[in-house]
């Protein structure tokens, strides 16, 4: 890793996992608020402390009235998720994984996204809403990197945290907002890459973008597992081809740092966008064109992009390649020049 | 008391104090009135949006507005005109949002499927069907969480009772013993579709107490039996008995919209179901077995069309919101909106 911004203003720090920073800012949501309380699929210690353990230990620490396991039923998760919220909880739910979300989509969409602005301010909907991108080893239905849906709902904030220090700071903020927020995990992130994390409860607020890696001759803006690939890339970029990178993770969706943006294609004047939803109508798609919108009289060259393929994500990954790896990414930043 | 199976009474009301039987009825008539102004004005082109008409519902609506408190909360449907008014909604504010004005409840945003009072309790009203009741589920986990002695009300229609958010709803809400009454107006339509033709076991009081709640069923166009079984409801949620479920049979006594045309509904059984249209079938036991004087009620009347018609007075000549709304309310903090 490179930099990463940083609330951590304490001193005492613990190296972490992804998923153990989740916990961490859990725990201290939990501690800090007794409004807080989590919902989800078999999230309490004796059912296992979570699919993923992101959950562990909570349930025995603060109840299970307040860690509460629920039937496999989205729907009822996230709309008894937003009725504790319209009566003053703060409501963490987890979705297991995010392409189960679909079976939640009424309550995500027409009610916590859209109760704010229909009651005229007077129904707020303090929800997050925690869910989990899987593996190709899982198949198509595990493995969806469903964010653009919901960029393209107004009324929810989209976070897609890259590190396991960004993971405690951003769900701390999620949990503290005053809106729904979706917060997207990756299980690619969770364990893979240990990092000191603050002990303290410190929180990195929404809409702030991260300069993982500063450099001079291209941008390449990403943000969630993709920015791993993209670092892993850029490391490439410099070593063997000269071109120096700057890697920005925007790390939430909505709201969108795209000053952050701007100033640093500003500088490079090329810029290539990398995740791992499909390109097609993926959230690539608008930052390109606003970079265009925007810059368009200051560009070199075409604003191009690195995602997904189209199409359902294959079973055998290594013999039908699906996500991004460095080298698309390589290749992309290779053809601006 | 008397059984006037025409007029829609049959159950006896000699130990129901005649005040709460006038307030009843005063309510009965409120939402009466709205309706048949509502609707008057969507087709006569003054009100331009969707409005959904509760002719029939009357008095399980009523029943429900004298049950609760004001920190009893309510969550309703796109059809909600009369739990709203019900449960105390102000009136003003109600009708001003239902012509999208600035001093409606939600500024004009919302609109008539949309509302809401946060001051009585009448937390929202969904447009989707059947999702109202995840939510009340959650509002009963807060209450039950808070240990308050707070009860939550859901209504929906019988058509709401084919989507999975009704199921996932009644298990949750028995699963946790949660203090909720999902009250199933039933009017006997989805839509444009029969009961009949949407589902092969019309027994919907069975089927919800296959979750293992209590679940009883109500005549909805007895008032007294609809106060009644609503009463029971409320305080065996209030005084722990977990969730209940209420079927209220009523019938439709318009189309489905405000504007919407209701030729497909057999003429016979609508004529029949009018019969014993809930509204005039109180008011003529209340003046011929209730004990109440005709010039009282008709005194009740007055006053309440008195209210009705400053209401669309004032909504009909009110501003609409500014442009600047647009973008307020989307988030909590409007600039989060800038850019996107």
């Amino acid at each position: 890793m490179t930099t990463y911004a940083s609330d951590t203003t304490s001193a005492a720090t613990t190296q972490r996992t992804f998923v153990q920073a989740v916990n961490a800012s859990l725990d201290h949501a939990l501690a800090r608020d007794p409004k807080v309380i989590l919902l989800g699929e078999d999230i309490s210690d004796p059912s296992g402390g979570g699919p993923f353990k992101a959950t562990k230990g909570l349930s025995s620490k603060y109840g299970e009235d307040r860690v509460r396991n629920t039937p496999i039923a989205e729907q009822a998760i996230i709309g008894s998720a937003i009725g504790a919220a319209l009566a003053g909880y703060r409501p963490v739910a987890e979705i297991m994984f995010m392409d189960f979300i679909g079976v939640a989509m009424d309550q995500i969409v027409n009610h916590a996204a859209k109760l704010r602005f229909m009651s005229g301010g007077a129904t707020p909907v303090p929800l997050t809403i925690r869910t989990m991108i899987g593996q190709q080893r899982f198949g198509a239905q595990h493995t969806q990197s469903l964010e653009a849906w919901f960029m393209h709902i107004p009324g929810i904030k989209v976070v897609m945290p890259s590190t396991p220090s960004d993971a405690k700071g951003l769900l701390t903020s999620c949990i503290l907002d005053e809106d729904p927020c979706l917060f997207i995990e990756n299980v690619n992130l969770m364990y893979a890459q240990k990092q000191e994390v603050s002990d303290h409860d410190y929180s990195i607020p929404l809409g702030k973008a991260d300069v993982k890696r500063s450099g001079d001759d291209v941008t390449i803006v990403t943000y969630g597992a993709a920015v791993h690939t993209v670092l892993s890339a850029a490391t490439t970029l410099q070593e063997v081809h000269q071109i120096s990178a700057e890697v920005v993770d925007l790390r939430t969706l909505v709201p969108l740092d795209l000053e952050t943006v701007l100033e640093s294609v500003g500088r490079t004047r090329r810029v290539v966008v990398v995740h791992e939803a499909t390109t097609f109508c993926g959230p690539g798609a608008e930052i390109a064109t606003r970079i265009s919108e925007e810059m368009f009289s200051d560009l070199l060259a075409p604003v191009l992009r690195v995602g997904a393929a189209y199409a359902p994500a294959p079973y055998a990954a290594s013999e039908l390649p699906f996500l991004p790896v460095p080298d698309d990414v390589v290749e992309k930043v290779r053809s601006l020049f | 008391m008397t059984l006037d199976v025409e007029g829609g009474i049959v159950s006896s009301a000699a130990d129901i104090d005649r005040d709460l039987l006038t307030d009843i009825y005063t309510r009965m008539y409120l939402i009466r009135i709205v309706n048949e102004r509502v609707v008057g004005e969507v087709k006569a082109g003054r009100l331009k949006g969707a409005a959904y008409p509760v002719r029939g519902l009357e008095a399980v609506c009523a029943a429900i507005g004298v049950c609760t408190r004001d920190d009893d909360q309510l969550v309703s449907t796109y059809r909600n005109m009369g739990d709203a008014l019900a449960k105390g909604a102000d009136l003003r504010r109600a009708v001003a949002e239902m012509y999208g004005r600035a001093s409606g409840v939600s500024k004009g945003k919302g609109g008539a499927m949309h509302l809401h009072d946060p001051s009585v309790g009448f937390v929202t009203s969904t447009g989707i069907v059947g999702a109202g009741l995840p939510i009340a589920v959650g509002l009963g986990l807060a209450a039950q969480l808070d240990g308050d002695d707070r009860v939550v009300v859901t209504t929906f229609g019988d058509g709401s009772t084919s989507i999975g958010a009704f199921h996932e709803a009644l298990n949750l809400a028995a699963l946790w013993q949660l203090p909720v009454v999902f009250v199933c107006q039933n009017n006997q339509w989805g839509e444009h579709t029969p009961i009949a033709g949407y589902t092969a076991n019309t027994d919907l009081t069975g089927r919800a107490a296959a979750y293992g709640l209590r679940a009883v069923s109500t005549d909805g166009f007895d008032t007294i039996a609809a106060y009644r079984t609503m009463r029971d409801a409320v305080e065996t949620t209030r005084s722990g008995g977990g969730p209940v479920f209420v079927e209220a049979r009523t019938y439709r006594l318009s189309g489905h919209s405000a504007a919407s045309d209701y030729s497909y509904m057999p003429r016979d059984e609508f004529a029949a179901a009018e019969q014993r249209d809930p509204v005039p079938g109180f008011r003529r036991w209340l003046v011929e077995s209730g004990g109440v004087e005709v010039g009282m009620v008709e005194g009740l009347e007055h006053a309440v069309d008195a209210r009705v018609e400053a209401a669309f007075e004032e909504a009909s000549k009110a501003a609409p919101p500014a442009p600047e709304e647009r973008y307020t309310d989307v988030f909590a903090d409007e600039g989060m909106v800038r850019g996107l």
